[in-house]
């Protein structure tokens, strides 16, 4: 029997491991309903709030655009982060590092089938949110604005990668953790309002994650008063990203070999129990 | 009677707490356990200062801020009674082992709804007292209405340990995803209770939702005894005084539990009807 072996192993990983993840999106048609209602009423609760306080229009689509995103940051937090734990809970992480694969491959696989499933929702999210709340869109360069959602979109689901090697190494924390690192990521990265407020210090410190200087670029040239807004230009913040999306990409590397290694010689790696 | 309820709420609020806590030092689990309800007050606290022109003083900030704050309790009471039956019957997969214990199963997740009511408290004070020290949450420690304070809140408590008892026996029937149920019902609550904003800036067709919410009532008490008068920056429930809106929060209070016990019943039965009370979806 003819096998495949490396690149062509490499692809057809990828596509095995995100088919579920697409295809999943047809068999459970409640959890769909359940991932839009979820964000979308977290994000009306947000449009409220700045109506209550009267703020202007831009910023009900700050607010919108930061909700969108959540479906994105849950994604990589529940089913890219913690999805090894699952895994290992389930049984499936032993054959996993069993295969003649690569668990980088399998990692590649979650982000890309997850990205497609986070994307049905944002878009669904963005388009009612839009219509019931009228955001007054001002977009300046379609291009720009798919190419930086593109990169921190790989930074992000780099990081995934990266946390997901690193929760394996804990037990139950991964489910605190993965629990945690919801409000806090909102607040640090300003899904809801521009993190200029922070000052120039802290924001420095957030723009570790991702998804900060990704939604700081995309307000600037989403909205007409988004440069007012800005922490730093549209050319740094793409700069920033792609060097936070090799960077990423590469610790994500060093420490799934590192886990192999961990699970070969102690051998207690994948045990359910731990 | 009371010997059932003995064997089943304090072993369940005692081993809640333990799933709760015993994962990490207590350093890392009060760090845990704070760092969640406060950021998301934080989002509201940068939110105001980003674009409100009457600054921090203004009582609309006080309102959005203890609303946000005392709302920690729906999601650790209410949706945590949901997510202890997950968690017994999926993750830990001993519910059937507490079906043939001798403790009644609606008292035992009063008893894991307490264990959450215990680690919700020390978040909503510290939320609140950090609001008063960092963020000018014009609360004066001697102008609290201690009694109203904390009558709502026995109200409070006992009307969302009763929502959680029904999400958890419906919780019972459901085979796949069921963890949404609670995170479904804590968001829905927390847009109609009028929580972070009036109820009134929702489309009239949905704001009698809001009226009918025990939430929207208790969070108007505490927000009474903790601001006095100025409690009254959004003046949705300026027609009632204080003694009608505690009977009409006792009165929802009354009417879920009774609706509690009856949706065990139900669900209960259903559940042993179709094999679900070791139902394992996989989540």
């Amino acid at each position: 029997m003819k096998t495949d072996t490396g690149w062509r192993l490499f692809v057809r990983t990828i596509i095995a491991r995100s088919y579920p993840r697409v295809i999943g999106q047809q068999r459970q048609k409640t959890w769909i309903i359940f991932e839009i209602l979820l964000p979308f009423v977290s994000t009306s609760g947000y449009v409220f709030v700045y109506r209550a306080m009267q703020a202007p229009q831009d910023y009900i689509g700050f607010a919108v655009v930061g909700g969108v995103m959540t479906a994105f940051w849950i994604n990589v937090i529940w089913a890219m982060s913690a999805q090894m734990y699952w895994e290992k809970d389930s049984g499936n992480l032993a054959l996993y590092i069993m295969s003649p694969t690569s668990l980088m491959a399998v990692l590649l696989g979650m982000a890309f089938g997850g990205m497609f499933a986070s994307a049905i929702r944002a878009v669904t999210i963005l388009i009612l949110c839009t219509w019931l709340f009228h955001v007054p869109f001002a977009v300046s360069s379609y291009g720009s604005l798919i190419g930086i959602f593109a990169l921190s979109m790989v930074a992000l689901y780099g990081m995934g990668m990266l946390f997901a090697s690193v929760f394996l190494l804990w037990g139950r924390e991964a489910w605190q953790l993965s629990s945690m690192l919801q409000e806090p990521v909102y607040f640090l990265s300003g899904f809801y309002f521009p993190v200029r407020n922070f000052g120039l210090a802290m924001a420095l410190v957030v723009s570790l994650i991702p998804l900060t200087l990704g939604l700081d670029a995309m307000r600037q040239i989403t909205f007409s008063s988004g440069r007012a807004v800005r922490l730093f230009s549209v050319q740094s913040e793409i700069l920033a990203l792609a060097v936070l999306s090799v960077t990423l990409f590469a610790a994500a590397k060093y420490w799934l070999v590192r886990m192999e290694r961990i699970a070969v010689n102690e051998g207690t790696l994948t045990d359910r129990r731990r | 009677m009371f010997n059932t309820f003995r064997r089943s709420f304090f072993p369940a609020a005692r081993l809640g707490w333990s799933v709760e806590s015993n994962w990490a030092d207590p350093f890392v689990f009060f760090t845990f356990s704070l760092l969640k309800p406060i950021a998301g007050v934080l989002i509201l606290v940068f939110m105001y200062q980003a674009v409100s022109p009457v600054g921090i003083g203004s009582p609309t900030y006080a309102y959005i801020y203890l609303g946000n704050a005392f709302y920690i309790y729906v999601g650790a009471v209410m949706a945590g009674a949901s997510y202890s039956v997950l968690d017994d019957r999926e993750r830990y997969r001993v519910l059937k082992y507490l079906y043939i214990a001798p403790i009644s199963i609606p008292v035992y997740l009063f008893g894991r709804a307490a264990a959450r009511f215990v680690t919700g408290t020390a978040a909503v004070v510290i939320t609140v007292a950090a609001g008063i020290v960092l963020f000018q949450l014009p609360i004066s420690i001697s102008s609290v209405n201690w009694a109203m304070l904390i009558a709502s809140l026995a109200l409070g408590v006992v009307c969302l340990a009763s929502l959680g008892i029904i999400l958890g026996s419906w919780t019972l029937i459901i085979r796949s995803q069921p963890w949404f149920i609670g995170e479904a019902a804590a968001g829905a609550l927390y847009l109609f209770s009028g929580a972070i904003f009036p109820i009134t800036l929702l489309p009239p067709v949905l704001q009698p939702i809001g009226f009918v919410l025990p939430m929207t009532y208790w969070l108007e008490l505490t927000r009474r005894a903790l601001l006095g008068n100025g409690a009254t920056a959004f003046p949705v429930m300026a027609a009632f005084d204080n003694r009608q809106l505690f009977t009409i929060l006792g009165a929802l209070t009354l009417g879920l539990s009774v609706l509690a016990f009856l949706a065990f019943g139900y669900f209960d039965r259903l559940a042993r009807e179709k094999g679900m009370i070791d139902v394992q979806s996989d989540f």
